[in-house]
């Protein structure tokens, strides 16, 4: 039994399910009540829910978030959402500095169940300020949990793994998938916070990939297939941890791997993942590990410019085809 | 009829009605370009808040340093970066004032010391205390004027820098348009002091409440102010009460606000209700608004003949512009 519905809608109903299961869980951010989410995520919350659970705040990413994990620590589980990746810098001290951080500077005598929702990517000519992609980069940092959902079942499935967390939870959703159908599974009901999932099995290449990239090497992979090349597309799903034993397992079968994120390339992680394949399974390798990332630029406005600094299925397919060439 | 419209004179008057109508014709074309696909991304036009844009500028000296937000087309038009360079910037094109690369949100002119459309709400403060320590330490005369959005006032940038610009006696006119709203949030409903001039005050900040829906009203606070910068008595705020007639920007079906809510606040509109007025004082006509107009919209026009004639950057030169490049200044 299945539906089709939004990545939108998806999100929509595990709030919906999360607020209606559990008295503690609340839902605050920048206009997620009257104004429906920038986004339209949380539309209809408010009228359901009222406004001591869907709280409107002021602008005011720092105090929110902070907020947020104070409410935390107090027994509540607040579900904190930031408009975008962009606008979460302005709450990085209380993320990094305080909820990652609180369980170990406490001795583990506090934890801080906190998931925070946002909006990340590029795709719709928002330029410099609104379009970028921080996920691989705070998935640097020890103490949080870093999830991107790529598909429906995880948009739909992993707020509610998020909120069984004792730690504190970042939820990345792309925001060029709002928009995206599909169905949602009985898989979504058992989503867990951990590993990585095979998205389309392949045997010439492993292309390890997050969020709204999948679907560009999903893209990627059908135009190879056609050419005879059988791409294996990973979702990484969780970007803290990382899914090591599932990646090694993966290229024992194919042997080369193109890492593919829309974070900008440098210290960046697709260096990460790609280290991660050199340092334990450098034996495996028939070729060095080839990515596709972000043009490092802040994304520039016209299309054509923010077209050209980002991975897109052409350029995925293309440094897949030299990468299986490349020992023949 | 207001006293200040009888003495302001009709060249004043036109001046100003030209100046507020040529942003109200430049934004409604930009609805319009945007419904057709020519602009893109977010678009947040700034129509019923001309007289802020207009009155400010009017105050203010080339050596002066405008800082804004994302809703700034009318600060970079009525600060004089030309109106070309601005449409071509809302197409993308290279010949834009950011050379594309920013889009509505990104204006930029070096040549009017205009330093941008800001993005990030409150995220200018800071930098035009910045821009105020600059002229104090280099012992120049110019100030920098700050405009933000009463919804910016949430954000501890606020707060840090009115602290700041206090503390050092710095050289900034703070310009909050309080539109009353945050998107789709009241300012009642998301701020426990809804006086933004209070705030400023508890700063120690000279900060006054002005009708932004008054040209002279505004172009008086801000002479005023000005003055008062200048002579070195520090920063200024002023809380220019205004109102935002359109949509937050492109995406906003407005479910938080009444449409009378709205119409009222057309009527008492910068443009009409100086048109009203001015007529009443037998200082214009309403050919002479005719003609101002159908002026606003020929030049209008040629922006738009200009920014669709314009090229392309090239994508070979993606990677520019991410450090100075040499010869930079
Ligand atoms: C730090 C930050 N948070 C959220 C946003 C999204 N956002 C853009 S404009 C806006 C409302 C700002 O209201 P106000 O400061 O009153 O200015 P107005 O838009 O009314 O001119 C919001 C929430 C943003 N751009 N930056």
């Amino acid at each position: 039994m299945s539906t089709r519905i939004t990545y939108r809608e998806a999100v929509r109903e595990a709030l919906r399910e999360a607020l209606a299961a559990d008295p503690r869980v609340f839902l605050m951010g920048e206009d997620v009540g009257r104004y429906g989410g920038c986004f339209a995520v949380s539309k209809g919350l408010l009228e359901e829910f009222g406004e001591e659970r869907i709280r409107d705040t002021p602008l005011a990413e720092s105090g929110f978030v902070g907020a947020g994990i104070g409410a935390a620590l107090g027994g509540m589980r607040p579900i904190v959402e930031i408009m975008t990746g962009n606008f979460s810098l302005l709450a990085l001290d209380q993320i990094i500095n305080t909820a990652a951080t609180l369980c170990h500077m406490s001795g583990g005598q506090f934890h801080v169940p906190l998931v925070i929702r946002m909006g990340t990517g590029a795709g719709r000519q928002l330029a410099a300020q609104h379009s970028h992609s921080f996920e691989g980069w705070y998935a640097h940092v020890p103490g949080i949990r870093i999830a991107v959902p790529a598909t429906i079942d995880d948009a739909r499935g992993m707020l509610r793994a998020a909120l069984a967390s004792p730690d504190p939870v970042l939820i990345f959703e792309p925001i060029s998938l709002y928009n995206m159908e599909g169905e949602v599974t009985e898989a979504a009901s058992a989503v867990r916070l951990e590993g990585a999932a095979i998205r389309r099995p392949g045997r010439d290449l492993s292309v390890i990939t997050s969020g709204a990239s999948l679907w560009k090497c999903l893209e990627a992979a059908d135009a190879l297939a056609s050419e005879g090349v059988e791409a294996e597309v990973i979702d990484l799903r969780m970007l803290r941890p990382l899914d090591d034993a599932m990646l090694l397992e993966s290229l024992a079968r194919t042997h080369r791997a193109l890492v593919v994120d829309e974070g900008w390339r440098s210290v960046g992680l697709a260096a990460e993942v790609g280290m991660r394949l050199v340092e334990q399974g450098f034996y495996e390798l028939d070729a060095p590990v080839a990515r596709v990332c972000t043009a490092e630029v802040p994304i520039p406005y016209p299309r054509h410019l923010e077209e050209a600094a980002l991975p897109s299925a052409p350029v995925i397919a293309e440094a897949a085809r030299r990468l299986v060439g490349h020992a023949k | 009829m207001s006293v200040r419209t009888a003495r302001a004179g009709r060249e004043r008057v036109l001046g100003l009605l030209a100046a507020m109508l040529r942003i109200r014709q430049f934004e409604e074309t930009c609805a319009r370009l945007y419904g057709e696909g020519k602009i893109r991304g977010f678009v947040h036009l700034c129509n019923g808040e001309e007289a802020v844009a207009v009155g400010v500028m009017a105050t203010l000296g080339p050596g002066d340093a405008i800082v804004s937000t994302y809703r700034e087309h009318g600060h970079a038009l009525a600060r004089g970066i030309p109106m070309d360079a601005v449409m071509a910037e809302m197409y993308g094109k290279a010949t834009g004032c950011s050379r594309g690369r920013g889009g509505s949100m990104h204006l930029f002119d070096a040549a009017t010391r205009f330093y941008g459309g800001n993005a990030i709400v409150g995220g200018g403060l800071p930098l035009a205390v910045g821009l105020a320590l600059a002229e104090k330490m280099q012992g120049r005369k110019g100030l920098a004027a700050c405009f933000f959005g009463e919804g910016a006032a949430a954000e501890g940038e606020f707060h840090e820098s009115l602290n700041l610009a206090a503390l050092w006696r710095l050289p900034v006119l703070f310009i909050c348009e309080n539109n009353l709203y945050a998107m789709g949030t009241a300012l009642e409903r998301s701020q426990s002091q809804t006086s933004i001039a209070a705030r400023g005050a508890a700063y120690g900040l000279p900060s006054e409440a002005v009708s932004g829906m008054d040209v002279f009203a505004v172009a008086e606070a801000a002479g005023r102010a000005v003055a008062s910068i200048r002579n070195g008595g520090g920063p200024v705020l002023l809380e220019m009460c205004t109102y935002r007639l359109r949509a937050h920007s492109m995406f906003d079906a407005q479910l938080y606000r009444d449409k009378a809510e709205v119409e009222a606040w057309q009527k008492r509109g910068p443009i009409v209700s100086l048109t009203t007025r001015a007529k009443a004082a037998a200082l214009m006509t309403e050919e002479d608004y005719q003609r101002l107009l159908a002026a606003a919209d020929a030049e209008v026009d040629e922006a738009v003949r200009f920014a669709e004639d314009s090229p392309w950057e090239p994508a070979a030169d993606l990677g520019r512009f991410v450090y100075a490049e040499a010869g930079s200044p």
